[in-house]
């Protein structure tokens, strides 16, 4: 057997080796367990790892499934832990989810469980997806890999911190404002986020209904395709859903010919970080070195897109969290004394800070008298944002900005101010409230720390972005590993843990394996 | 209380028919277990999400085509959001700017007297689960000691039908709401069983001084589940409302609980302290669009409504306007009445047999139309029976009761009965000499040009035949006796 070293790992070599024999499912899956066992005690991505699950239904592929493999066979996954999945624990980092066991399981993984892949476990989150640093969970802080004092982003931090540090060879997040985007820039993976309809969002646990949509975090762009692959199409089970005008193509090529791209100058005037900034431009230039044209383009209500997506986002989350009243499952507050005190104590202890703030400002947003003044007008900006995107789209086949205007933050340095963790999503909220496609894939570091670059295309461009951003990736050729060092500790050190990325893992595979 | 005048407006909701619920695919049914027609969907559980049900969509159509309003071609769902045990997303898709139809109006009759009634709006959405209290008296949740939900209900399709305050009076608004009833009926798409709920309904009343063009401010009822009550509660609700302007105050815009055993209203909550329902366009939903194609393949397949067959029975049988309301204004009389016509009853005898002495029974046994103990086929037996002579009309009447009493075909009664018409000229002949000759009085009378004697042996006749005996016959043979 080879040996694999999963910080470097793609699913698209994995799977050769899968396909040509030259590993086991179950060997696949335990290089994961024992990296999961080696680096989850200092980084936190897991909610639930399903340790057992994976080891079995891996043997299972390798002997049962000879003839009937599905394409993804055997590709262990890591599941953000606000898609159902049927039998194992849902808890959106909420406490009033702590006891839930879902009956049924959403489209997206029912879609690669039936390709079967392996799942790993539920990932840690923002408490319902809600937060930019996955330090709004109820049960933990995940770190990130590359600086364990460091935040991972989020809300799919898990999911994000769990591909760096090689505990999950791929994973599915959600992004609704640039919850995959944002975390896999400040981890130093691929994420995407597609377009809005693109993923069946049923079972996926709604935040903001109109803006969240489900997508892969991977080590390529090219897993990032294939796993795209298999999650896309209608679903019946969701109206919003839609079928894509062409399906997803696996991306090759070097060379960015002919391939216009826009520079929104309103982007960059938003407080980029300087290492930010240098890594973005080094890349812009390595876009008209493959052949591409890059120019400036306009897109004039920038400013208002996080103030609308402020008050859009948590006016739908009022509503679809309204459900968890402690009646029909999920937490209910002890000994009430009657509906109204059930009611209270049981959404007033089930739900984090963070949550019931944006409850708060989505029931004031939709309130008799401010309605118009507020969730009307926002929907009106929502539409010239949209505009915005259309126009410029006119003249360029993609748009490119940096993901996020930092890297990876302090832990605890935001927490404070919510208004410094929402400009963390700059760029990365106008493209959910046009519902477009954008990927984040790693174009270096500064400090360190990686830095993502967002490539924006029209509605349905998956493909153009997936091979724009391939052909960028090739000629980047980002290979740092997460160092799993911990800047505020001086050594990398949480609750004893002793860092050994990759090789340790390396040797615990072939221990297991002899 | 001269000099005021009260102004009606109904909102009624209906439960359509539709084999599943309005959002997913669990059946929509009565009297099943608790909780067995659930799922994700109408659980409200986590990440489920709504699909819209396309029958549905088809039958709240149905209505407002036959309410005459103008379907929207692009319609879209809102939440209406408020806590409640019995709305488990604490959330009901409902409609609200956009509703499915607008515009619309009700031709409804009062005494004789065709009204017409402005539809607002009928829109679309779920109904809620069904809350047990158990413990304490009242069933309501106020010192129960425990409450169950039922979710079966939960997500039944559920109609929204606004009129307009164009009602004039509780007796009007009973007429309003019963052909309105009739008219669902009619079309399909629900039962209306009232005693499940199927159809249920809030008024507002207002009055206003006698020509004033304008409203004055309504008090919203609730509970009423029968249409007596309806009529009661306005009529009770009038008389205070005109007591508090009379005494120089105002009306407060509340909603008031009608108590059917004192006949009297009391306030439930004041508008003011109601719920911000926060309405806001359902995300999980796209906007609905409808085909004018697709709507006007409706409108030619819509069953024959009420106002139609009513039209058309005055047209078709020659029925009197009063006659055709009656018989045409409720679906099964109406369909009773034609399956007579069509097993060879004459379209007149058929109509004052099938408002006569069917009607009667129906009424003296409770029964709904086409349930009675006559078929149609038999009815109309009957009916040809007389029209040939062979029963006389007040035997006739004597073979419809033997006909249900015994469960028999109308020729089976007459022979066992010897109910048949006396139409034997001899016969006849014996008893009308007989009858002339015992009152030769009355026949000197008639002899000398009192004509209208003529009657009084008819009567004889009709009496010592046991009303057997042929009419006509009996006319022309004591006319050929008398006058000898």
């Amino acid at each position: 057997m080879p040996t694999l070293d999963p910080l470097r790992l793609t699913a698209r070599e994995a799977k050769r080796l899968l396909v040509e024999g030259e590993i086991s499912a179950a060997e696949l899956a335990k290089v994961y367990l024992d990296q999961i066992a080696a680096v989850e005690a200092a980084v936190h991505a897991f909610i639930l790892v399903t340790a057992d699950n994976a080891a079995k239904y891996s043997t299972k592929v390798d002997r049962e499934m000879q003839a009937t493999r599905g394409p993804l066979a055997g590709l262990p996954i890591a599941i953000k832990d606000n898609m159902v999945t049927e039998g194992v624990t849902t808890t959106c980092a909420s406490k009033i989810l702590s006891n839930y066991m879902p009956v049924y399981t959403a489209t997206a993984v029912r879609r690669v469980w039936e390709d079967h892949v392996v799942m790993l476990g539920k990932t840690n989150l923002d408490e319902f997806a809600m937060g930019s640093s996955t330090e709004n969970s109820s049960y933990q802080t995940t770190r990130n890999p590359w600086d364990l004092a460091t935040v991972p982003g989020g809300s799919s931090g898990g999911s994000a911190a769990a591909v760096a540090a090689g505990e999950a060879l791929w994973a599915l997040g959600s992004d609704t404002g640039g919850s995959i985007r944002q975390p896999a820039a400040l981890c130093g993976v691929v994420g995407m986020k597609p377009t809005y309809g693109a993923v069946s969002r049923y079972g996926l646990v709604a935040f903001a209904s109109s803006l969240d949509q489900i997508g892969p975090l991977t080590r390529s762009v090219y897993d990032c395709a294939l796993l795209l692959q298999h999650i896309v199409g209608q679903d019946p089970k969701d109206s919003t859903s839609v079928a894509l005008p062409e399906s997803i193509a696996l991306p090759q090529g070097e060379r960015l010919d002919g391939l216009r791209v826009g520079i929104p100058g309103e982007y960059l005037a938003a407080g980029i970080e300087p290492g930010v900034r240098a890594r973005f431009d080094e890349t812009v230039a390595r876009i008209e070195e493959l052949g591409g044209r890059c120019t400036e383009v306009s897109l004039p209500h920038t400013e208002y897109a996080l103030p609308a997506y402020y008050i859009i986002a948590p006016a739908e989350a009022s509503a679809n969290l309204a459900r968890f009243d402690g009646v029909r499952y999920g937490y209910r507050c002890a000994d009430p004394v009657d509906l109204l005190d059930m009611y209270e104590r049981t959404r007033g202890e089930g739900f984090g800070p963070e949550v019931k703030r944006r409850i708060m400002i989505g029931t004031y947003a939709l309130s008799a008298g401010y309605y118009d003044a507020y969730y009307g007008r926002a929907q009106r900006v929502r539409t010239l944002v949209r505009r915005d995107f259309e126009q410029a789209f006119a003249d360029v086949d993609l748009i490119a900005s940096p993901t996020t205007p930092t890297v990876a933050f302090k832990a605890g340095s935001r927490t404070a101010d919510p208004l410094s963790m929402y400009m963390c999503d700059i760029c990365t909220i106008p493209v959910n409230l046009a519902g477009l496609p954008a990927i984040s894939i790693p174009c270096g570091l500064s400090d360190g720390l990686p830095v993502g670059f967002q490539l924006i295309g029209p509605a349905f461009s998956e493909n153009r972005i997936l091979r724009a951003a391939h052909a960028l990736e090739g000629a980047i050729g980002f290979a740092p590993a997460p160092t799993f060092r911990d800047s505020a500790a001086g050594v990398a050190n949480d609750a004893g843990w002793s860092p050994q990325p990759g090789g340790l893992c390396a040797q615990a595979l072939r221990e297991g394996a002899s | 209380m001269s000099g005021w005048e009260p102004v009606v407006g109904l909102e009624m909701h209906v439960e359509l028919d539709t084999q599943t619920k309005m959002f997913c695919t669990c059946a929509v049914t009565k009297g099943d277990e608790p909780n067995v027609h659930t799922c994700p969907v109408c659980l409200a559980h986590p990440g489920a999400l709504p699909v819209v049900n396309r029958r549905a969509v088809e039958y709240a159509t149905r209505i407002a085509l036959a309410l005459n309003c103008t379907v929207q071609p692009r319609n879209i769902f809102h939440r209406k959001n408020y806590f409640y045990p019995d709305l488990p997303k604490a959330y009901q898709i409902s409609q609200y700017d956009e509703p499915l139809a607008v515009s619309g109006w009700f031709d409804y009759w009062v005494d004789g007297e065709k009204l017409r009634c402005r539809i607002n709006r009928v829109h679309m959405e779920e109904d809620a689960a069904k809350l047990i209290h158990a413990g304490g008296d009242t069933g309501r949740i106020a010192g129960s000691d425990y409450s169950m939900v039922d979710f079966n209900r939960g997500g039944t399709p559920l109609i929204e039908i606004v009129s307009e305050p164009d009602i004039p009076s509780p007796e009007a608004a009973r007429e309003f709401l019963q052909q309105l009833r009739n008219l669902v009926v009619e079309l399909g798409v629900s039962e209306c069983n009232m005693e499940e709920g199927q159809i249920r309904w809030d008024a507002n009343l207002s009055v206003r001084p006698e020509g004033s063009a304008e409203l004055g401010t309504r008090t919203e009822l609730k509970n009423m589940n029968s249409f007596r009550y309806l009529q009661q509660a306005l009529e009770a609700e009038i008389p205070r409302q005109i007591g508090i302007l009379e005494a120089g105050g105002t009306i407060d815009l509340e909603t008031l609980h009608f108590n059917p055993d004192t006949g009297t209203t009391t306030p439930l909550r004041s508008k003011e302290e109601a719920h911000d329902y926060r309405y806001f366009p359902e995300p999980d939903l796209v906007p609905l669009v409808i085909d004018p194609a697709w709507v006007e393949d409706l409108r030619t397949t819509q069953p024959e409504l009420p106002e139609a067959r009513v039209a058309r029975f005055v047209e078709q049988y020659g029925l009197s306007r009063a006659d055709a309301l009656l018989l045409g204004g409720s679906h099964a009389l109406a369909e009773f009445y034609e399956e007579v016509v069509a097993a060879g009853a004459g379209a007149k005898p058929a109509a004052n047999w099938t408002m006569g002495e069917y009607l009667a029974h129906l009424n003296a046994a409770g029964l709904e139309a086409g349930h009675g103990h006559v078929t149609a086929e038999r009815l109309a037996k009957l009916v040809k029976l007389v029209a040939d002579g062979t029963v006389s009309t007040s035997s006739g009447k004597e073979v419809f009761a033997k006909m249900i009493e015994e469960r028999a075909e109308p020729e089976d009664v007459v022979e066992k009965h010897g109910l048949c018409q006396i139409s034997d000229t001899s016969e006849l002949e014996a008893t009308v000499a007989q009858v002339v000759a015992a009152n030769a009085a009355q026949a000197e009378q008639y002899r000398a040009g009192k004509r209208q004697v003529l009657g009084f042996f008819v009567g004889q006749v009709m009496k010592s035949t046991g009303g057997r005996a042929n009419p006509g016959l009996v006319n022309e043979l004591l006319r050929k006796a008398l006058e000898g």
